[in-house]
């Protein structure tokens, strides 16, 4: 199957993934604040109910219902949702078949759990058609879109394929019906040029190999492959001569030089200090050398990719908004 | 470090992992916080000081299965070579075959023929390999399994157990009740005999509500899914009952003293707010926690400098005006050990932090590796820092 190669400024679904810790949510927030401050309306969307983005806007839980985050002074907007799956039903139900009120009794007799929880396939057509009702979604009179864009905070990199693919998901239990043609429908969304997964990770080994699994995952079933986020980076502390030096085996000789170096603005030598300062070193300079490793492997890949810094200080006090700008300074809107 | 000390009361794994009255180790936390490799690690020590140990893994790092000899997935723990037995101990691994355990569970309770009709049946493959709890629900199981098995022939007496990657780490607790109830609750019996619960019930609101029901389970499904379940309860059948009893024999097991659960949490805000909720489920549950894991902490090798005043340092030397040939190296160690300690301090805020919040919990730090941890090596040191050597 040829990939298709989404061009970003037109992509209306932005879906982030990446492995756990590798930091989607904080990217997924920063996309779509990038987005609300160059005066798109956005929704930020998240499926797993761990509210990860009212965390990092520090603001309160959100719930099933679409709530503004902020509004920018270009006019933009940020909207928040925490999709939840036995609204979706609710909603589902009331709009094809008028019978939102039947839910009581669905729930009295565990149906509601059995298709929200264990019918394979439908929790995610059901979240995911939410979003997809969103992105799609016109507004009132004037029938433009509702939403600019719709950024969706997805499941980790081992699951989100699957997650996306409900066409094969629901294949083998609902081969007609409803909830198949709802599939059918969410996939001709996210298999088009307007849709985009993006895939956040670490230059470390692991995260990087998922990546790289992922996106093959994710190609194989048809679906548009976006940048390759390297969320993180540390700032080079060591220039390339020195990083050379303290591998090197003639340390000696530099770690007398050091020594020298320390002593001349008067800091106290005790015990250990030139040794431990090397060490640090040595350690530093071996993680850079897989950060370079890991990069490559990257780099083969052939996406657009995004550098974030690491911020030492979190997504607080406005941290958010560096990587937001970063993202948009390296061509991800 | 004496200020560490005064953090948190010590996890003293090593006495945990060597009382023989400590059958069953649970290492649970937040993705990506480095649960195998403790899980493995732990058990590597445990086997070399003498217990004759399984490790459970879910989802390994290929590196990190290859280097417990877990080439293949073939549901069936094998021994680790490469391992120090001169204490009698001895260590077996196995990753987790979800739906060949979930087949083996079916195989084990029905006739052979109710057995094929069972695995044949689409809902049930689509349940055994893709239904989000049910790598939770077989992990359980085969910890029950490898449990049994210990108890019988002696093969065994510590399993180790890594928890699946889910969404949140509390997930590997609920979702067995939740397919447990569900296999055997009043939904699939209703699909299953819809008319025979009507009349059993004797009230005209239930049958109407069961048509309401089934109706719209219809409308929304499909009726070829209808009755591709109906077809799989109906096979189930004399399986009922046992399946919410296996469920809730493995929570009692997760219950007993002999079981410890480990909390592993990296030293950052969300993964250690996560450990707290975890601590605090575990508790609520009356299950035994034995202490948190703070993996992969930053330290630093010479402690006795402090961030402030190598970064004035580091200027000073920017500033002179003959510099030495190795000055900017200097300058570049300087500021590298700035960076390293303002992180090494912001971790160990946030660890006293949490033991502020969570006095009775004991920890334990394992310092941050250079490189990932893939071979037996990597794990012994691992092992040794969290048996606090």
């Amino acid at each position: 199957m040829s990939p298709v190669q989404p061009d970003l400024p037109k992509v209306r679904l932005h879906v982030v993934t990446g492995k756990g810790g590798t930091g989607k949510t904080t990217v997924a927030s920063a996309l779509a604040l990038a987005m609300a401050r160059r005066g798109r309306r956005v929704l930020l969307a998240e499926v797993e109910g761990r509210q990860g983005i009212s965390q990092t806007f520090d603001i309160a839980p959100l719930g099933h219902r679409e709530t503004r985050i902020l509004h920018d002074r270009t006019g933009g907007e940020l909207w928040g949702l925490s999709v939840d799956a036995k609204e979706s039903l609710r909603e589902y139900l009331q709009k094809f078949y008028k019978v939102g009120r039947a839910m009581g009794v669905l729930d009295r007799f565990g149906a509601v759990d059995f298709a929200t929880t264990i019918a394979p396939g439908v929790r995610d057509v059901l979240l995911i058609g939410k979003v997809y009702e969103a992105a799609g979604r016109r507004s009132g009179k004037g029938g433009g879109p509702a939403y600019d864009a719709v950024v969706l905070d997805a499941p980790p990199t081992g699951r989100v394929a699957r997650f996306l693919n409900v066409n094969a998901e629901v294949a083998d239990v609902a081969r007609v019906g409803p909830i198949r043609t709802q599939a059918d429908s969410i996939t001709r969304m996210l298999r088009s040029h307007t849709t985009a997964v993006h895939i956040v990770t670490l230059l470390e080994e692991m995260p990087v190999q998922e990546a790289v699994d992922a996106q093959a995952e994710l190609r194989a079933v048809g679906l548009p492959v976006g940048a390759i986020v390297v969320n993180q980076l540390r700032d080079p502390m060591l220039s390339a001569k020195a990083l050379k030096q303290v591998s090197s085996n003639r340390s000696k000789r530099l770690a007398e030089g050091v020594a020298k170096d320390l002593e001349s603005v008067h800091v106290r030598m005790t015990n250990g200090l030139v040794e431990g300062l090397l060490d640090d070193a040595r350690q530093h300079a071996d993680r850079v050398a897989l950060e370079r490793e890991q990069d490559a492997i990257l780099q083969d890949l052939g996406r657009l990719t995004v550098r974030l810094p690491l911020l030492p200080e979190g997504t607080d006090a406005g941290g958010i908004t560096v990587l937001a700008d970063a993202l948009a300074d390296q061509g991800m809107l | 470090m004496a200020s560490r000390a005064a953090v948190a009361s010590a996890l003293d794994l090593a006495a945990l992992a060597t009382d023989p009255a400590t059958r069953i180790v649970v290492c649970c936390g937040s993705g990506g916080v480095g649960k195998t490799t403790t899980a493995a690690a732990l058990g590597l020590w445990a086997a070399e000081h003498g217990r004759k140990v399984v490790v459970l893994t879910i989802d390994p790092a290929r590196r990190l299965a290859q280097s417990l000899g877990l080439t293949e997935l073939d549901n069936t723990p094998r021994p680790v070579a490469g391992i120090d037995t001169s204490g009698g101990g001895s260590l077996d691994a196995m990753m987790l075959d979800m739906k060949r355990t979930f087949d083996e569970v079916v195989e084990a309770h029905a006739t052979p023929e109710k057995a094929a009709q069972i695995l044949a049946n689409p809902f049930y493959q689509a349940v055994s390999s893709s239904f989000a709890g049910t790598q939770e629900y077989m992990a359980m199981e085969k910890l029950g399994q490898l449990r049994a098995l210990a108890e019988r022939d002696g093969r065994w007496d510590l399993v180790v157990v890594d928890t699946p990657p889910s969404r949140s780490a509390l997930d590997f607790l609920d979702a067995p009740k939740r397919l447990g109830s569900f296999l055997d609750g009043r939904f699939i019996r209703l699909l299953a005999a819809p008319a025979r619960a009507g009349s059993r019930a004797g009230l005209k609101v239930f049958s109407v509500g069961v048509n309401v029901a089934t109706s719209t389970m219809s409308k929304l499904l499909g009726g070829e899914m209808l009755r591709d379940v109906q077809t799989f309860v109906a096979a189930l059948d004399t399986m009922f009952g046992g399946f919410r009893e296996r469920a809730d024999e493995t929570y009692a097991l997760l219950k007993d003293p002999e079981t410890a659960f480990v909390v592993v949490a990296a030293p950052e805000r969300d993964a250690l707010r996560e450990a707290s909720f975890f601590a605090g489920r575990l508790e609520e549950e009356g299950m035994p926690l034995a202490g948190l894991v703070v993996n992969r902490v930053q330290r630093v090798a010479a402690p006795s400098l402090s961030a402030s005043r190598a970064l004035a340092a580091a200027e000073q030397l920017g500033d002179a005006e003959e510099k030495s040939t190795t000055a900017a190296t200097t300058q570049g160690l300087l500021r590298l050990h700035a960076a390293l300690a303002e992180t090494a301090a912001r971790q160990e805020s946030l660890a006293r932090r949490f033991a502020a919040g969570h006095p009775g919990i004991p920890s334990v730090e394992v310092p941050a590796a250079a490189q990932d941890i893939h071979d037996l090596d990597g794990l012994r040191a691992v092992g040794a820092a969290l048996a606090g050597g």
